[in-house]
């Protein structure tokens, strides 16, 4: 079984965001990049899949330039075989989706696992547009994960509820919790990581679909009025008379 | 060219977000010199579907095949795209719901179209453009993003904006045959197991929510927290360690890592307001903070807060709605 793990490189969660002055794009000084955090769940899941179905190989695949590295080396120090980097900013999902399948495509993957959604431009809709792309099933937000042979049982998550679905390889999932405990990398893992194979290559396909015009941070609160706790029971009165919410 | 309007229905009902979304789509349709058509998919009743006339919707397309009661991706990104294709839809609207973000994420390859997701506002159309505001950063900014594809697909997020209801204007309800074959349902559900909600309130969908963190101490306490939902009507979240332990299940976790909500009132009970909480509820009209450490960051975000014990704070709070209602 050949498992295609894609992961996104993102501002670490206790990012303070900002923008460059024009708002036109995101200020990376000082900030630390991590494995997109939903990432995780897909990477540690084919991991531990690989490890129970002999002969599989996990190969990590990221659209970014070199800067994204140290992570795709992270992912491989947790226990992926290779990685591919597509050399190119990402612009937007779509043509993020576009590098994705074409990768697959080539490679023969059986299992395209990603995380739900990437927490900088939170799109949650590259999995559809790569099961799209390569006219395969896609499974989002995938809560559970089993593989039998070809087949895989999935338990998707839906509002107030979950489906139990069975799909056949290939196909997308799209990862979230409770899938497993995502790994951190050991020693070792490190150690290994370093001479494990990193192919570079160029992207392809159409242009982006979308184009950012301008970034702006949520309006500042007031201030918070505080309520005695012994006089609790006021609250409600200010949430119903001077918030008007209940 | 018109608007298609993507409304989930369960149960015979349309969704609350769907009434939403058929209300966004009526008014982009008047922006843009045309009608609104939705596509109905789930359980529906006729009735119920005639009533999308208050959100401003003319006719409504209904396929009734019973396997598309469930939700199947790829019978329900084909019976879109047919709806779409007939219609000549050039701007979709569907909710930005698990349904809504895995169709319209296939359709917009199927339809060549430039798709936004996570959309908080109408679109502004000067200078030729057509401009969306979407969140981004997990609740921590926003991004005003130009679709420039000939059609496009817009996954509005829940609770942005308010659903009109202009009482008494019906839609047409036509039934329509997407002609889908058994292949279309390869990817059908085996089994759907529903969870229930607390006070039967879904928490995506909920416009009022009670939540707990940490400070609640143990699974033992949650009476509180749902008896204060329940008198008001709201649903339940909680923080990332309280479902990673096991107190509350996963689908109520909010955060970065968890669902966004942005309800009208957000009520948090002894969460301390680390920053990847905050992302997923920031957006929140009104936020209440019970917490008895003064210096708790979450009082920073908040609108109204009591520094106090939950355990003396709650019960005086379910008892004070108890008595307003
Ligand atoms: C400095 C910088 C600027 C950027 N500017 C923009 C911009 O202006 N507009 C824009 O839309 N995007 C931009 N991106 C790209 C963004 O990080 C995402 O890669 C891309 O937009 C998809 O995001 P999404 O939220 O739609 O993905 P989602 O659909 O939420 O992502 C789902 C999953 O897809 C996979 N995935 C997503 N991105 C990648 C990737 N790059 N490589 C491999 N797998 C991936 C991950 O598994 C992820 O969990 C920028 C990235 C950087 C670093
Ligand atoms: C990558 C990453 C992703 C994360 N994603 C999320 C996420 O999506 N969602 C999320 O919630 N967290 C997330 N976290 C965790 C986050 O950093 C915090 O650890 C978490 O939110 C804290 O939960 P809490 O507020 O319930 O607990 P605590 O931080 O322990 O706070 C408990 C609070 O209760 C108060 N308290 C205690 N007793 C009482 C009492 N009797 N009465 C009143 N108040 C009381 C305390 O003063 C304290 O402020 C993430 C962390 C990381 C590293």
């Amino acid at each position: 079984m050949k498992f295609l793990v894609c992961i996104s490189n993102v501002p670490d969660t206790t990012t303070k965001i900002s923008f460059t002055p024009d708002n036109k794009e995101f200020n990376k000084a000082g900030v630390q990049f991590v494995i997109n955090p939903w990432d995780e769940y897909a990477l540690t899941r084919a991991i531990e899949l690989k490890e129970a179905n002999a002969g599989s190989t996990v190969t990590v695949l990221n659209v970014g330039e070199a800067d994204t590295e140290p992570n795709i080396r992270k992912a491989l120090a947790i226990g992926a075989d290779d990685a591919i980097r597509v050399n190119a900013a990402p612009q937007d999902a779509f043509f993020v989706a576009e590098q994705i399948a074409a990768v697959a495509k080539d490679g023969g993957y059986d299992v395209i696992l990603m995380g739900k959604e990437s927490i900088d431009y939170n799109g949650f809709q590259v999995h559809g547009m790569v099961g799209e792309l390569l006219g395969i099933p896609t499974v989002a937000p995938a809560m559970k994960l089993d593989m039998a042979g070809t087949t895989a049982t999935l338990e998707r998550e839906i509002e107030g509820g979950k489906e139990i679905v069975e799909v056949s390889t290939p196909f997308v999932a799209s990862c979230q919790q409770p899938m497993c405990e995502p790994r951190i990398p050991n020693m070792r893992g490190i150690m290994t990581a370093r001479t494990k194979p990193l192919k570079v290559v160029p992207p392809v396909g159409d242009p982006a679909r979308t184009q950012v015009a301008e970034f702006a941070l949520p309006p500042k609160k007031q201030g918070v009025k505080l309520i005695d706790a012994a006089n609790a029971g006021e609250l409600i009165k200010l949430l119903r008379n001077e918030a008007k919410v209940i | 060219m018109s608007v298609l309007v993507v409304v989930e229905c369960a149960e015979g009902e349309v969704k609350k977000s769907s009434l939403e979304v058929a209300t966004y789509g009526a008014q982009v349709a008047a922006m843009l010199g045309t009608t609104a058509t939705a596509i109905a998919v789930g359980e529906a009743t006729e009735a119920n579907l005639a009533k999308l006339g208050e959100q401003g919707i003319a006719k409504v397309l209904y396929d009734a095949e019973p396997r598309l009661k469930d939700f199947v991706n790829n019978a329900y990104t084909k019976l879109i795209a047919t709806a779409a294709e007939q219609e000549g839809a050039q701007v979709l609207v569907l909710a930005n719901s698990n349904i809504g973000a895995s169709v319209g994420s296939r359709l917009s390859v199927r339809l060549k179209a430039s798709l936004a997701t996570n959309v908080v506002e109408l679109p502004k159309t000067d200078g030729g453009q057509f401009v969306v505001k979407r969140g981004a950063f997990s609740g921590k900014a926003f991004s005003d993003v130009v679709l420039s594809g000939e059609r496009k697909i817009i996954a509005v997020k829940k609770n942005s904006l308010e659903a009109r209801h202009e009482a008494g204007k019906t839609a047409e309800v036509v039934a329509f045959a997407a002609q889908l074959a058994d292949a279309d349902f390869a990817d059908a559900p085996k089994q759907v197991v529903m969870q229930e909600q607390t006070g039967g309130v879904l928490l995506p969908e909920a416009e009022l929510v009670v939540s707990g963190g940490r400070g609640m101490k143990g699974p033992e306490n949650w009476h509180l927290i749902e008896e204060l939902a329940q008198a008001l009507h709201a649903g339940t979240a909680c923080s990332k360690p309280v479902s990673d332990v096991d107190w509350r299940p996963h689908h109520e976790h909010v955060g970065q890592t968890g669902i966004t909500i942005s309800p009208n009132l957000y009520i948090a009970c002894g969460i301390s307001g680390a920053i990847q909480h905050l992302a997923g509820v920031n957006s929140s009209k009104v936020i209440v903070v019970i917490n008895k450490d003064p210096e708790a960051p979450f009082f920073k975000a908040a609108d109204y807060g009591i520094v106090g014990d939950v355990f003396d704070v709650l019960p005086k709070l379910t008892a004070a709605v108890k008595e307003l209602n």
